[in-house]
């Protein structure tokens, strides 16, 4: 068989310069067979789609938002009266949402950083961390109304009494506690999902530079694993955070979504925590025009700020994912 | 559709008759490596590995190695992949037992103490290890070694106390001078050499009585490679130096006594001119002359 190492070469003569294409048509698509050419076209409309309907509700929020909302809404609880300009502002709902953000983050973001980093770090037995895994993918699948159900159980048991109101023995099991509680399963998948994104991130050789100064496995996830993950762990708590302001089921159900605050008795805060109340999900779904309240300006208000908030958490991350990177990482 | 029709492959056009040679390997081995050690002044006997043998569920990784490991000298181990001489290294400072399936048997002693009766966050402040990879924690040049010095996860101990100790650490690993203006810098955005002398300022910070370094300058260039191999040489009195390393020339460059594993048996253990230049075992010869590995 003539080997082909002895071929002379073809083409121009050596010197001669080679054609010149316009383009490359490898780079292009206008090469491409027609059914990927169509494919291309389907994602790009779909990716231009996506775009605008994003930009569609940003825009309209921030169109009625700027319209109808006033700064004294968010101080001004809502009262009874007739037409839009006599029921108040939103002064609870607001606050009620930082409340039950604040609170529902205070159990999630620590809770989900111990499972993520006991899951990664120990996970020993290894049945246990399987069981775990699935039992968080579990509750990251159940809807929350579910979870509000279930919580009504739990936070309406004489036990757990002291946590909401109670009448002549009844407890009511619907206070700024039970649905906190709730909320925080709601974000618990998000923050470990997210926290064990970031230690499975570090390389191995880390950590045994660590352990190779001497260090304990305790110590080194607390100074360096953790620290390490801080731009997902942050991302991992603005999701959380995200779908907690932005839950009404639980709120419904175990905030008994009344339109003001209602404290009942104990010390300051606990008043207030262990009575009911609303928050600006809520306070959107009564206002708009299908809702008990039918004060649709409102509404706007409202979901304006529930937007702001969002896209102010959305530049905390971005802050810290910043800052990350002017740490640095590891070259792998 | 019209496609474009590839141009033709290109072939160097033989002559007739030509053929391919291989360029024949430099006469006399090694000569042509520089040594850049000399006699070492003195050498005390700190490690002592005994018989050790580490396996990886079934699969033996080391088999019944025996090696002294001395202050004052620096020990190359070499070896093709896979031939154990990284799990070794580990063996030594108890890193082999963060693999679950590892089991080890046999002794090694640090200063006649059997290190496996040594708790192992103690042991590996005197036994300290450098990786392949650079890989320094994510924090400033400083917090780096403060790191070490810092009792566990403490944050105690101020800077202003620590910075003496700091300062001696990085000044051994010969990098004080390019960082001592800015020790705030991140230190993963140090260059690569810079990095891994960062990592060796870390080790050394410990105090180790005995220095582990995996492959140091694997990810380096030649340039960054060479302050390295200097400064490992300026360790050897102050440390025993233990170094894994693929390139057999480095371990002609700079160790005293060299140790050729392959598949997990220790082949050969002379001084780096004897086992270089007069091989006894005919692997050896093979595998310093580049015929396999």
């Amino acid at each position: 068989m003539e080997s082909s190492v002895a071929t002379p070469p073809a083409g121009p003569a050596p010197g001669a310069t080679p054609p010149r294409r316009g383009k490359d048509p490898v780079e292009g698509s206008a090469t491409w067979q027609l059914s990927d050419r169509i494919g291309l076209v389907i994602c790009w409309a779909l990716g231009l789609l996506f775009c605008a309907i994003a930009v569609a509700i940003v825009v309209y929020l921030m169109i009625q938002g700027l319209t109808y909302l006033k700064p004294s809404m968010l101080v001004t609880p809502a009262t009874a009266g007739f037409g839009q300009s006599e029921s108040g502002g939103f002064a609870d709902a607001f606050i009620g949402t930082l409340i039950v953000a604040v609170m529902g983050i205070s159990i999630a973001l620590p809770l989900g950083v111990g499972v993520a980093v006991w899951l990664v770090e120990y996970g020993r037995p290894t049945a246990l961390a399987r069981i775990t895994e699935s039992t968080i993918e579990a509750i990251a699948g159940i809807p929350s109304i579910v979870l509000a159900l279930f919580g009504t159980v739990i936070f309406s048991s004489t036990a757990l009494g002291f946590l909401s109101r109670t009448s002549e023995g009844v407890v009511f099991g619907r206070s700024f506690f039970a649905a906190s509680a709730m909320l925080s399963l709601v974000a618990l998948p998000l923050v470990v999902a997210s926290t064990r994104e970031g230690l499975s991130a570090i390389p191995q050789h880390v950590r045994e530079a660590s352990y190779a100064v001497g260090k304990t496995k305790a110590a080194t996830t607390r100074r360096i694993l953790l620290p390490a993950s801080r731009p997902q762990v942050a991302t991992g708590a603005m999701l959380g955070l995200g779908r907690i302001i932005g839950d009404t089921a639980i709120i419904v159900v175990l905030l008994g979504a009344t339109q003001n605050f209602a404290p009942v008795g104990g010390a300051f805060p606990f008043n207030y925590l262990r009575g009911a109340g609303t928050t600006l999900t809520n306070f959107v779904y009564e206002a708009s025009p299908t809702g008990n309240l039918n004060q649709p300006e409102k509404a706007y208000a409202a979901a304006f700020v529930l937007l702001l908030m969002v896209l102010a958490l959305n530049a905390a991350v971005d802050v810290v994912h910043r800052r990350a990177r002017k740490v640095g990482t590891w070259s792998s | 559709m019209e496609f474009i029709a590839p141009p033709p492959i290109k072939r160097l056009p033989l002559e007739d008759g030509a053929v391919a040679t291989e360029v024949p390997p430099a006469p006399g081995g090694f000569t042509a490596a520089r040594r850049s050690i000399g006699a070492p002044q003195f050498s005390i006997r700190r490690m002592e590995i005994d018989n050790v043998s580490v396996s990886y569920s079934n699969r033996e990784a080391v088999k019944s190695v025996s090696l002294p490991v001395r202050q004052g000298e620096v020990l190359a181990m070499i070896g093709p992949s896979g031939c154990g001489k990284t799990t070794l290294l580990r063996s030594l400072n108890r890193l082999t037992e963060l693999t679950r399936t590892a089991t080890l048997s046999g002794r090694i002693l640090l200063d006649d103490v059997d290190i496996a009766l040594i708790e192992p966050t103690s042991l590996r402040r005197r036994v300290t290890m450098v990786f392949q990879q650079p890989n320094p924690f994510p924090m400033s040049v400083f917090d780096n070694i403060a790191y070490v010095l810092r009792e566990q996860g403490s944050r105690r101990q101020r800077k202003k106390a620590l910075e003496p100790k700091v300062h001696s650490a990085l000044d051994r690993a010969g990098l004080f001078e390019e960082v001592k203006d800015n020790l705030d810098h991140p230190a993963l955005k140090l260059s690569g050499g810079q990095q891994q002398r960062l990592c060796i300022a870390r080790a050394l910070a410990a105090e180790p009585e005995v220095l582990l370094l995996d492959e140091p300058c694997s990810a380096l260039d030649p340039q960054s490679t060479q302050v390295i191999e200097d400064l490992i040489v300026k360790l050897r009195d102050d440390v025993a130096v233990v170094i894994v390393t693929h390139n057999l020339q480095q371990a002609y460059r700079i160790a005293d006594h060299v140790a050729f594993m392959y598949l997990g048996d220790l082949v050969e253990y002379s001084s780096a001119t004897s086992l270089f230049n007069s091989p006894r075992e005919q692997r050896t010869k093979e595998y310093v002359s580049g015929a396999f590995g």
